[in-house]
């Protein structure tokens, strides 16, 4: 198996997603197939060849720093799971 | 006959005649929706109510103003990952639920201005992730052409829409085939313009290096006026160009005789159906036959390609994705502390290819595997791009089929992820370059599905790739037939 268990368990905490024992199961076997595939890639010598960067090779755009946000406040906070008046209520993130 | 079956550009020749109105062509719009929407299952939301008002509304401008552009009346369907302004937006996932957007994208701020009227949301993939519209959160959408079958995807709402005359046109977006791969299983035309040259603004990120807007049609023209209409510069999104938009639709017309055509050997080899060979080969002797010139071509990293992209793709979504966090938007599970309600939300939010992507991604991403895996794919894309930079030398467009076989059916690959991934593969080179390519019917298989073919462009050079779709079509009966959905 490419990933272990432990290394399963590690990416799933990097993703912030909790996994069932089932899913775990099944993704360690999933991954396992799609990664063995993506080892095609080492029959490449690629030493000499840059990183692909764009696809489009134009100029930045450069526009004026100013505010041209539109929306206004109660439409952003409308879709909040939670709120208090004008502000997104959250679980508390100080131990 | 149907007025919802016309094309964009008849319907748009007739309402400028006053034949009828925007409010009728809507309405019959729904009544085929009535009949076969229950069997096809495009579409997560319709707006009803508000489509017979900016029909309504298109009617008024009609008659104060004469003289105005094609797409004033004209019923579309959108795929659910564009933000709409106060109609929900769900991008087939459960983690956005009943979201209701603030905005809307800039392709759909410049088609309502343009007087477009918005039928409803198609569905898709979940977060666009899938070649089948099966990895909906809510329900797979059918191929018109046979209840049975994948309508292709991830745009499968819209493409299946389209084809059963559930919308006159369609918007989609496009990573790795999610336009093209769709038109071709429903025997529609399917084009994703070059990156760059539509707006992402308001469009729900998969993999920003590669998403792109485009037109789902019923034929080449409609292609033509759509991408009109949405292609350009927007401050809001600064990967996209800065170049004039040329008037496509009046670029149709002429002969295609001494058009170079690439026809790559990669492309033709075991894992390809005989029979979508068969009708892509006949499609390139038909063009042949017009007088453009055929040269067998070289892209030898092809075979590279779905490794690259599922490696790229995922890397980049896995970033993108992190935003759902359930705490501005979105599904938020009730836990005990902050770490355990992002992974709660998520793990109850996102569906399983979507998981699945995100762990894929975060591991390319990871500390140890990046070089291994992230790396090494942007330096196979750079010899991905390289081979179509060759080859460009020596041909204006490149011909190849738009998937690998026609339709596969319900529950055939959704199991099997790896099998799933490949059936993009005449598709995701393209997008990893950012070329604009298109996608048309060239034929139907033993089972009466429909086959794609598709022309590739040189970057910006969509005129190109819509001139000999066109002149194709018009020599060719393919596009003029529908699927039987009566009975």
């Amino acid at each position: 198996m490419k990933l272990s268990t432990e290394q399963l368990r590690k990416v799933a905490l990097l993703a912030r997603l909790r996994l069932s024992p089932e899913e775990e199961s099944s993704l360690a076997m999933e991954l396992d197939a799609i990664l063995g595939y993506m080892d095609k890639l080492n029959q490449l010598n690629t030493d000499d060849v840059e990183p692909f960067k764009h696809a489009i090779t134009a100029p930045n755009p450069l526009r004026e720093d100013r505010v041209t946000n539109r929306p206004g406040t109660e439409s952003l906070l409308a879709n909040a799971p939670d709120r208090d008046g004008t502000f997104f209520k959250v679980p508390k993130i100080i131990e | 006959m149907s007025l919802a079956e016309l094309t964009l550009h008849d319907a748009a020749a007739k309402l400028r005649n006053c034949e009828f109105t925007a409010m009728e062509l809507t309405e019959a719009v729904f009544q085929r929706i009535a009949e076969t929407e229950p069997r096809v299952c495009a579409y997560l939301t319709l707006a009803h109510d508000r489509a017979l008002k900016d029909a309504a509304r298109a009617d008024e401008t009609r008659k104060k103003l004469p003289g105005n552009g094609p797409l004033l009346g004209i019923p579309i369907a959108i795929k659910d990952n564009f933000l709409t302004k106060d109609l929900r937006t769900t991008c087939a996932s459960k983690i956005l639920g009943d979201f209701i957007p603030p905005y809307d994208a800039t392709a759909i701020a410049k088609i309502r201005s343009a007087g477009a009227v918005i039928i409803g949301k198609t569905n898709l993939d979940e977060f666009a992730m899938g070649s089948s519209a099966e990895n909906s959160g809510f329900f797979p959408t059918r191929n018109p052409w046979n209840l049975e079958r994948i309508p292709g995807g991830s745009s499968g709402g819209s493409a299946a829409a389209v084809s059963a005359d559930e919308c006159t046109a369609a918007l989609g977006t496009d990573t790795g085939g999610s336009i093209r791969q769709p038109a071709a299983c429903c025997g529609i035309v399917g084009l994703k313009p070059t990156y760059g040259r539509v707006s992402r603004y308001g469009v729900i990120a998969f993999a920003s290096s590669m998403d792109q807007v485009g037109p789902l049609t019923k034929d080449v023209r409609d292609s033509a006026l759509l991408l009109e209409a949405i292609a350009g510069h927007d401050p809001a999104d600064s990967t996209s160009v800065n170049s004039i938009v040329p008037r496509y639709s009046e670029m149709l017309a002429d002969d295609i005789k001494q058009i170079r055509i690439g026809v790559p050997k990669e492309y033709f080899v075991s894992g390809i159906a005989a029979e979508v060979e068969c009708a892509v080969r006949k499609a390139i002797g038909e063009l042949e036959k017009q007088g453009a010139v055929v040269e067998e071509i070289s892209l030898p990293y092809t075979e590279y390609a779905v490794a690259a992209y599922y490696i790229i793709a995922t890397a980049e979504a896995s970033s993108n994705l992190a935003r759902y966090d359930g705490m501005r938007y979105g599904y938020r599970a009730n836990a005990i502390d902050l770490l355990e309600t992002y992974t709660q939300s998520r793990a109850a939010g996102f569906g399983r290819e979507v998981k699945r992507r995100i762990m894929l991604g975060t591991y390319v991403l990871s500390a140890g595997y990046y070089d291994a895996y992230y790396l090494k794919a942007q330096k196979v894309r750079t010899l991905i791009k390289q081979d179509f930079d060759e080859a460009f030398k020596k041909c204006d467009i490149i011909i190849t089929p738009a998937a690998p076989t026609t339709a596969f059916r319900l529950g055939e690959k959704i199991q099997n992820p790896l099998q799933m991934y490949l059936s993009d593969i005449c598709t995701i080179p393209i997008n990893l370059a950012g070329l604009p390519a298109l996608s048309l019917p060239c034929g139907f298989d033993n089972y009466g599905m429909p086959i794609g073919i598709q022309l590739i462009g040189k970057h910006f050079d969509e005129p190109t790739i819509l001139r000999v779709a066109h002149q194709y079509e018009q020599s060719t009966p393919w596009h003029k037939q529908k699927p039987k959905l009566n009975g």
